[in-house]
């Protein structure tokens, strides 16, 4: 299975819908850099991922999260945050990473 | 040289505005943005900042960015009350897509509908957006 990675803001690119559009059951999607604003409930673009939720495995980077001041805010259910070691173990337990830019 | 100007001030004013449309960390367009600011601000010009789209994020409260090694510039919008400006405006619309209010940004801010922005753009004399 695939790991994913999507670094663009869903508010200002259409990255996150092209990455769903195509990804497989199952796959993991990693939300890091502008890409963690996808994370945030109760926004104009939440139910792209939450259409998706429980059958593909969707991770945040919490330093991205924390550096725009996103700590405090609720993410959509279900989206597990990792740090860089979390990052690492992600890729090493994926068969191929395709990094979205 | 000439002097450009004396004590009075700038011999001329103009209307400037920048609207901010990025997010802050992902690219550098907003922390440069900030930078042509603060230059109009030196020049004592009108200056109006502006927050729009992924724009608003620059404002957020509570950013923490040393986990990812960059500076965090979003202190410096409430430095800019001393260098006199204190035109800031945020679009309403652009707030309410991302479930944030004025309670959740760093500075005071003028929230403007779509309708009032594009009243207000259509005034200005110089118009930077990035």
């Amino acid at each position: 299975m695939l790991l994913h990675t999507v670094n663009k803001s869903p508010f200002e690119r259409n990255t996150l819908e092209s990455c769903l559009r195509v990804c497989e059951d199952g796959a993991g999607i990693l939300l890091i850099e502008d890409g963690v604003y996808g994370a945030l409930d109760n926004t104009a673009v939440a139910d792209f991922i939450k259409k998706r939720m429980g059958n593909i495995k969707f991770y945040v980077l919490g330093p991205d999260v924390d550096a725009r001041g996103l700590a405090n805010q609720t993410m959509i259910d279900g989206i597990e945050s990792v740090d860089f070691g979390g990052f690492v173990d992600l890729v090493e337990k994926h068969t191929a990473t395709q990094a979205w830019l | 040289m000439e002097e450009e100007w004396d004590e009075d001030g700038p011999e001329v004013v103009k209307r400037f505005m920048y609207v901010n449309r990025k997010a802050p960390y992902g690219t550098v367009y907003a922390l440069e943005m900030l930078e042509k600011v603060l230059i109009a601000a030196a020049f004592e010009q009108d200056v109006h900042v502006v927050f729009m789209d992924d724009g608003v994020y620059q404002l957020k409260k509570e950013q923490e960015t040393k986990g990812v090694n960059m500076k965090n510039f979003s202190p410096t919008f409430r430095a800019l009350e001393g260098y006199d400006v204190e035109k800031l405006y945020v679009e309403k619309e652009s707030l309410e897509a991302r479930g944030l209010t004025v309670e959740d940004l760093v500075v005071p801010v003028e929230v403007l509908s779509s309708d009032d922005l594009k009243s207000l753009m259509s005034k200005q004399e110089v118009i930077l957006t990035a």
